[in-house]
């Protein structure tokens, strides 16, 4: 049968079944299954009743009450970020001094072969350096975030999140799906722009997309973390350190949150106008998760494949920094040349050079912005090893830093354009040069927006 | 059919019972997903909490938690369910 | 020679653990791929039983086969145009009602399906019994009643797998009767629609879903899909975005 006869047979038969069909035909066929379903489980369901209440309902009223509803979501988010930061410091701590002990045996066992120092430098203090860097920063919080976030979303709670904000993405002109793909953020960005595909309308999923970046990702968390403890909540001290550090990195979520609520706001009001969609949100039943699988699940799944990427990535990035660092253009090497270069403009964000190209060869992947920060402060000045927080901190401030520093780039970071996955995603997704362009550019803009605005603000009321 | 009774699903309030008479649902496509979660003539919801921004609210259906939005239960007309 | 190579979809509402089992049943041996042309994420694994290979897909959650949504449309088209050897459809044992309603859609595609009552762990507290010997006679197919989280029942389903696929269970699905003038247009339907697509598709279904106006489906018929080309996903971390 040819390919067109066969289309023309089918078309036939739906004009056939049209002139057949009565008005309402949907709503008998649904009812005749649903009453078919009804009456299966009358004869196989026995229901014992008030065996024991709705727990499902119970926990509801409080979970998605009008007085406990948002403080618990808040309360919530600080409570796994408050176990994120205090487990990761004790983690990162002793990875960092493993990563030490074994790089002085890596040194030593150059110099018993009588290996040139520039093979040393390229491979001890480049790759290897800068890719225990990336993992003794990024696996400790990764190691407990994943696992948390897991065990809250196979409880059950995600939905509650989305039935809770729905108001305020419908307001904005935003998918209430949205705050789901967002919770998706929080773990990897590059994963959440494949998970706005559960937005079926277009405009809305693009909304989705362009503003996804706005929620910190897994290779953000450890910078943010480490800023505000190192100068935000410098002045305290033990447990009081970690909660003011939990304190101002929720404050940044919920900063990334209102930003993100915004630009969809006006974007919907002006690049992508339309009201939106309807949808049905299902609220499943709570369920207590298998919590050995759950960890173990989420560990294998997200934290080594995250770190893979960030290693894979790490390494070429940390030669390249390294190569960048000591090839040398006149008096000066080509990493200081290029963070002169950027100074004067970083300086008006409230920055420096360095941030910002460390920003910009961080492109490929968050997680090794701040390493390659690192590497350039100690490139440029004394190989001191780090060894410790506050050692860091001093490297830091030798540089000029100062808490306003800390916080811009803390909103850079969390404001700035999504990394090369992200972006490589993007356009997978959108198959527009264009709109891959304003996922790139709006951020960017409304980074140096803001941490323009709060450089100025500290200045001119004198704060710094 | 006591059809001068119905109106709609949004007016219930909280613990309420209510059978589907007619749903009016403009968007075909949003209608026939409230079909396909139960949301059939002559079916039964059992009105839950509301979301703590006023909107949506949450409703029991088949053994089912589903929110909607007031944009839809405007338009699912049927009674208010008076025993027990 | 016997085959021992078998294709298993995996169906149901979101929320029905329908990943669990799929984890449970394929360990690790599984992959994210994409459908082509399609915007839904997919899991594909194996597993092997009895001598036997599976390959067993973990099609996207699905309320419905009625084309309201991309998923649903990838799901009606697995079923449709790659003819798995056996549909698994999960059913949640603590709303069966609404699950039901998917279950015996499936039925009107194909017979070849076994039910997967799972979550009975989460029905027993909530004080809710089924009869899965009784559901069982009256869907025609085998309900295999699980608790994937607890990994129970997961043998019996696996046997009853074994079981269909080579041959020892016949089925004999329900078949929903639907008012007299839907009954009456399909009859006057149905010839006209075998003799256009033949055997190979269920006659009555297609019907049913022309009767509803589905020009979706249409489509599909009128080009099948072709046959997917593996396409490994780059995306292991993506998680569950079923759960949602």
């Amino acid at each position: 049968m040819l390919a067109a006869d066969r289309s023309n047979r089918f078309d036939r038969l739906l004009e056939e079944a049209q002139t057949l069909t009565p008005a309402d035909t949907r709503e008998q066929i649904v009812t005749a299954i649903f009453q078919t379903s009804a009456a299966l489980c009358r004869e196989c369901v026995t229901h014992r009743h008030n065996v024991k209440r709705d727990r499902t309902e119970q926990i509801d009223r409080i979970v998605t009450s009008k007085r406990w509803g948002f403080p618990i979501m808040l309360a919530l988010l600080a409570a796994v970020l408050y176990m994120t930061i205090a487990g990761a410091n004790v983690f990162s701590d002793s990875l960092a001094r493993l990563f030490g002990t074994v790089e002085t045996y890596l040194t030593m066992a150059f110099q018993a072969i009588h290996a040139p120092d520039w093979l040393h430098g390229l491979i001890v203090l480049g790759l290897y350096r800068g890719t225990a860097a990336v993992v003794s920063v990024m696996l400790p919080p990764m190691a407990i975030f994943f696992p948390l976030f897991a065990l809250l979303e196979n409880y059950g709670y995600l939905p509650r999140v989305a039935f809770n904000m729905d108001r305020l993405f419908k307001k904005t002109g935003a998918h209430g799906k949205q705050s789901l793909t967002m919770a998706m953020g929080f773990g990897c960005n590059a994963a959440a722009i494949m998970s706005t595909r559960i937005i079926e309308s277009p405009r809305e999923r693009m909304l989705a997309i362009l503003t996804n970046n706005f929620v910190p990702c897994n290779g953000r968390w450890p910078t943010l973390i480490l800023l505000s403890s190192l100068f935000m909540a410098a002045g305290y001290t033990g447990g009081w350190n970690t909660l003011v550090t939990a304190a101002v990195v929720v404050a940044m979520v919920l900063f990334g949150i209102i930003v993100t609520l915004a630009v969809s706001w006006i974007l919907s009001k002006t690049a992508l106008r339309g009201i939106p969609t309807h949808y049905t949100l299902e609220l499943p039943p709570y369920r207590r998760p298998k919590i050995m699988e759950t960890i173990i699940r989420a560990t294998l799944d997200k934290s080594l494949y995250v770190l893979k990427r960030a290693v894979t990535v790490a390494a070429p990035a940390a030669i390249l920094t390294w190569v960048l660092g000591n090839v040398h253009v006149g008096d000066t090497t080509v990493l200081a040349y290029l963070a002169d270069g950027l100074d004067p403009f970083a300086k008006v964000l409230g920055l420096d050079g360095y941030i910002l190209l460390a920003f910009i060869l961080g492109l490929p992947a968050n997680e090794i912005v701040f390493p390659i920060l690192l590497m350039g402060y100690l490139s440029a000045g004394a190989l001191t090893e780090v060894d410790g927080l506050s050692s860091l901190k001093q490297i830091l401030l030798d540089h000029g830093w100062t808490w306003l520093t800390a916080l811009n780039m803390m909103l850079f970071s969390l404001l700035h354009y999504p990394c090369g996955t992200t972006l490589v995603n993007i356009y997978k997704e959108t198959k527009s040069v264009k709109w891959t362009f304003v996922a790139f550019a709006l951020p960017t803009a409304i980074a140096i927006m803001v941490t323009f605005a709060t450089a100025q603000l500290a200045r001119w009321l004198g704060l710094v | 059919m006591a059809e001068r009774n119905d109106c709609p699903l949004s007016r219930m309030k909280q613990g309420d019972r209510f059978r589907i008479a007619n749903i009016a649902i403009p968007d075909p496509v949003l209608r026939r997903r409230l079909l396909d979660l139960g949301f059939v003539p002559g079916g039964e919801i059992e009105v839950g909490q509301k979301s703590p921004l006023g909107d949506p609210t949450a409703y029991r259906v088949r053994g089912t938690t589903i929110a909607l939005r007031k944009e839809e239960s405007n338009y699912i007309y049927g009674e208010r369910i008076n025993n027990d | 020679m016997t085959r021992t190579n078998y294709t298993i979809a995996l169906m149901g509402n979101p929320n029905t653990g329908k990943s669990t089992l799929f984890n449970v049943l394929t360990g690790l041996r599984q992959h994210t791929g994409n459908w082509p042309g399609k915007t839904v994420i997919r899991a594909e694994g194996e597993f092997a039983h009895r001598g036997a290979t599976y390959r067993i897909v973990d099609l996207p959650g699905t309320y419905s086969l009625y084309s309201n949504s991309a998923d649903e449309e990838v799901a009606r088209d697995f079923l449709l145009f790659e003819r798995p050897d056996l549909t698994i459809v999960v059913v949640d044992a603590t709303a069966l009602e609404r699950n039901l309603n998917l279950a015996l859609q499936v039925l009107e595609i194909t017979g070849r399906v076994i039910v997967a009552v799972n979550l009975m762990d989460e029905a027993k507290k909530k004080g809710i019994l089924i009869n899965s010997k009784k559901l069982e006679n009256k869907l025609g197919v085998p309900v295999v009643p699980i608790s994937a989280r607890n990994k129970e029942g997961i043998d019996k389903l696996m046997n009853t797998v074994d079981a269909m696929v080579r041959g020892r269970i016949k089925t004999n699905p329900l078949s929903i009767q639907y008012s007299p003038e839907i009954e009456q247009a399909i009859s006057k339907l149905m010839p006209n629609i075998r003799e256009t697509v033949g055997d190979a598709y269920p006659a009555r279904w297609i019907a049913l879903r022309l009767l509803d106006g589905d020009t979706s489906l249409l489509a599909a018929l009128k080009q099948p899909p072709q046959r997917d080309t593996k396409e490994e996903g780059a995306y292991a971390c993506c998680g569950s975005v079923e759960s949602i």
